[in-house]
């Protein structure tokens, strides 16, 4: 069966308008080469491109960056969404989001916020990003989106600083009116990658973790979903990276590249498909990139004769990248990987060194 | 994980909040219920409850509107609807007002 015959129609589509952000969480998946403010495409053409998102058969988009209140045309952007027929959910850090803004996306026909939220403690929260009154901005923005009756997920993602406080992160949630809390391990991509030693939570507190959730999960049943992202470093099989290549969901970053995933330009050779050239049908159909792990074929052992193989797609192939150099091997976290005691090595190593926050390079 | 969902009052008026939307797509095959960052596909039966959480209609009359739309049992109407408003309850998906 070749690539076309197999071909799905993609539920989401993740649009990072800027990758411009207030904040330098250490953790930050966008790329270490961030696009600049000059490349970034225009309001009309994201109005374009939400429609033909729409009748590619997206169902949701998901607004977000960088910070996407960064952009002045968020609203228009958003309207442009809802008026092709998308479920808009904003992801945001909340600085720069005023109420009177998210009023305006409200009334633009927003359906959903979540909220990035750095730890359950203030200081805490407020040195993770490094952003000094990041945490008060949020919980002010988190209460205005619950009084225009929109809900709210919660975002808080997780490492060695704030794991021990997963329970004051869902009862912050709690507090400000969460319907969802999504309680997130790093994934290991762009400038968590380079923070790597310094976010690394050790085995014994991810297992701690893991059973903390499950009850808090008993708990609070009824009052709010938590969600987790589980640690994949620390996992026996690979997260299944998207529900598989170019088949449920796609990214378009800031300047218009369409990717397979927001990691996806770290693996050499790939051809991307702008919005700028070319249609969002034809990239999603055509664009050597999205055919490039479509499906099975590209497979190697012990991935291409195993059971789980329609199940984790060979798991992530970006990680596979990053940590193999070979695109098409299994990812490592899986333990049939015969490179996967080099995770378990990875996975082993902390250092307390400051972060490199995420920042900007200055212009030249 | 439970056994019967908690009973939810006849005079309840469930109603989807903002953010949570039934939609008829056809590039995904019909109607969709769209969520914050999920996608549920109704079967029939969901369907029809769902499409009958207006915020105005009570769940009794809701109850009697399906079980003689589809000539079944008031009572296993009543436990599938219950079932069901429940579940999305429990999620925050439903209001039950």
């Amino acid at each position: 069966m070749t690539a076309k015959d197999t071909l799905h129609r993609p539920l989401g589509l993740l649009a990072e308008l800027t990758h411009r952000c207030p904040l330098g969480c250490p953790y930050c998946s966008n790329p270490l080469a961030l696009e600049s403010r000059d490349d970034e495409l225009d309001t009309a053409t994201w109005a374009r491109v939400m429609r033909e998102a729409a009748a590619l058969g997206v169902l949701q988009v998901h607004l977000s960056g960088g910070e996407p209140a960064a952009r002045r045309d968020l609203a228009e952007i958003t309207a442009a969404a809802h008026h092709a027929g998308l479920y808009t959910n904003l992801i945001t850090s909340g600085v720069g989001l005023t109420d009177a803004r998210i009023t305006a996306l409200y009334d633009a026909g927003l359906d959903h916020v979540q909220i990035s939220i750095q730890d359950g403690e203030e200081k805490s929260a407020d040195h993770i990003a490094g952003y000094r009154g990041a945490f008060a901005r949020k919980n002010e923005l988190a209460a205005q989106v619950r009084r225009l009756g929109m809900l709210l997920t919660v975002n808080m993602v997780v490492h060695r600083a704030n794991i021990e406080r997963i329970e004051a992160m869902v009862e912050l949630a709690l507090a400000l009116d969460a319907s969802r809390v999504e309680i997130a391990h790093v994934q290991y991509y762009g400038w968590a990658l380079k923070n790597r030693a310094a976010l690394m939570p050790t085995r014994a507190q991810v297992e701690r973790a893991r059973t903390f959730v499950e009850d808090l999960r008993a708990q609070h049943h009824g009052r709010i979903v938590i969600d987790a992202v589980v640690p994949d470093y620390h996992a026996r099989y690979p997260k299944p990276c998207l529900g598989g290549w170019g088949r449920r969901s796609l990214n378009i970053n800031p300047s218009g590249r369409v990717l397979p995933c927001h990691a996806a330009e770290v693996i050499p050779g790939l051809e991307f498909w702008s919005v700028r050239e070319h249609a969002l049908a034809d990239i999603w159909a055509n664009a050597p990139a999205f055919n490039a792990f479509r499906g099975t074929a590209w497979m190697q052992e012990p991935c291409a004769s195993c059971a789980r193989r329609d199940q984790d797609f060979g798991g992530c192939r970006c990680q596979a990248f990053l940590l193999t150099g070979d695109a098409r091997a299994t990812d490592p976290v899986c333990e049939l990987s015969p490179r996967h005691t080099q995770v378990v090595e990875l996975a082993a190593i902390q250092d307390d060194a400051p972060y490199d926050y995420r920042h900007q390079r200055s212009p030249a | 994980m439970t056994d019967a969902p908690q009973a939810i009052s006849l005079e309840a008026r469930p109603r989807l909040p903002r953010g949570v939307r039934l939609v008829n797509n056809e590039a995904q095959g019909g109607m969709v219920l769209l969520a914050p960052e999920r996608v549920f596909k109704p079967d029939a039966v969901a369907l029809a409850i769902l499409e009958r959480c207006d915020g105005k209609s009570t769940l009794a009359v809701i109850v009697d509107d399906l079980a003689a739309r589809y000539n079944a049992p008031r009572e296993r109407v009543l436990a599938d609807v219950t079932a069901l408003l429940r579940g999305l309850a429990d999620k925050k998906l439903l209001e039950l007002g």
